[in-house]
């Protein structure tokens, strides 16, 4: 299970649609041993691309330190998909960087934003609920 | 010099756990070849077949990412850090 703020929530869906037509990514920061992100970092997606995204590797620098600073860490990462469904490509399971991170996946295809979370370890995908507090 | 090599969650393990190591070199690659020297399970995590960098890895030399810098040709200083980032990308 995954628990976000809903001002994470708010501030990834948001980054999302201000990325359209481009796939938007970003990371989340919280506690691991409560999966409770509390904080979301929009980073820029430095493929500028509407099919595939690469986190911007100094902002991923930066929201690294900042996590660190109160604390906490990065615990995962969410990105836009802007046709499709809210469900790992090929590509996001490839490149998944952390088997201990959550996998936000965000869909805009539709009229209502749909979020969903996974957790990818050795290549299999398993759903986990989002809660928002 | 030994400098402070910051490590993320997912090369820990090759360290017995620490986030942060030290390793000695003057340049960015000579602290690498100390660095999986010291920790052989690194190397593949770390370094290409050809002595390269790993292609879904960024390093970074202080705040400064080293592709910019001369990869692994970079010089480094006393009190440089290098921290270690896997690369986030996906589609």
């Amino acid at each position: 299970m995954l628990r976000l703020t809903q001002s994470v929530y708010a501030r990834m869906v948001g980054h999302c649609y201000d990325g359209l037509p481009l796939e938007a990514c970003g990371l989340i920061g919280g506690d691991p041993a409560t999966a409770k992100a509390t904080l979301c970092y929009p980073t820029a997606n430095v493929a500028a691309s509407a099919r595939v995204y690469t986190v911007d590797p100094r902002d991923h620098l930066l929201a690294d330190r900042d996590a660190e600073a109160q604390g906490l860490e990065l615990i995962g990462v969410f990105h836009s998909h802007t046709h499709t469904d809210a469900y790992p490509s090929v590509t996001d399971v490839a490149e998944a960087p952390d088997p201990t991170w959550h996998y936000l996946l965000v869909s805009l295809r539709d009229i209502a934003p749909v979020v969903r979370s996974y957790r990818i370890v050795d290549g299999k995908i398993a759903e986990e609920p989002i809660v928002l507090e | 010099m030994s400098i402070d090599v910051r490590l993320p969650n997912i090369l820990r393990p090759a360290t017995g756990g620490r986030a942060t190591v030290q390793a000695d070199g003057g340049t960015v690659g000579e602290v690498f070849a100390d660095l999986v020297r010291q920790f052989p399970d690194l190397k593949l995590q770390v370094l290409a077949e050809d002595g390269g960098l790993h292609r879904h890895l960024n390093v970074f030399l202080n705040d400064d990412d080293i592709r910019y810098l001369g990869k692994l040709d970079a010089k480094v200083n006393d009190a440089d850090t290098i921290t270690l980032m896997p690369a986030v990308a996906g589609g």
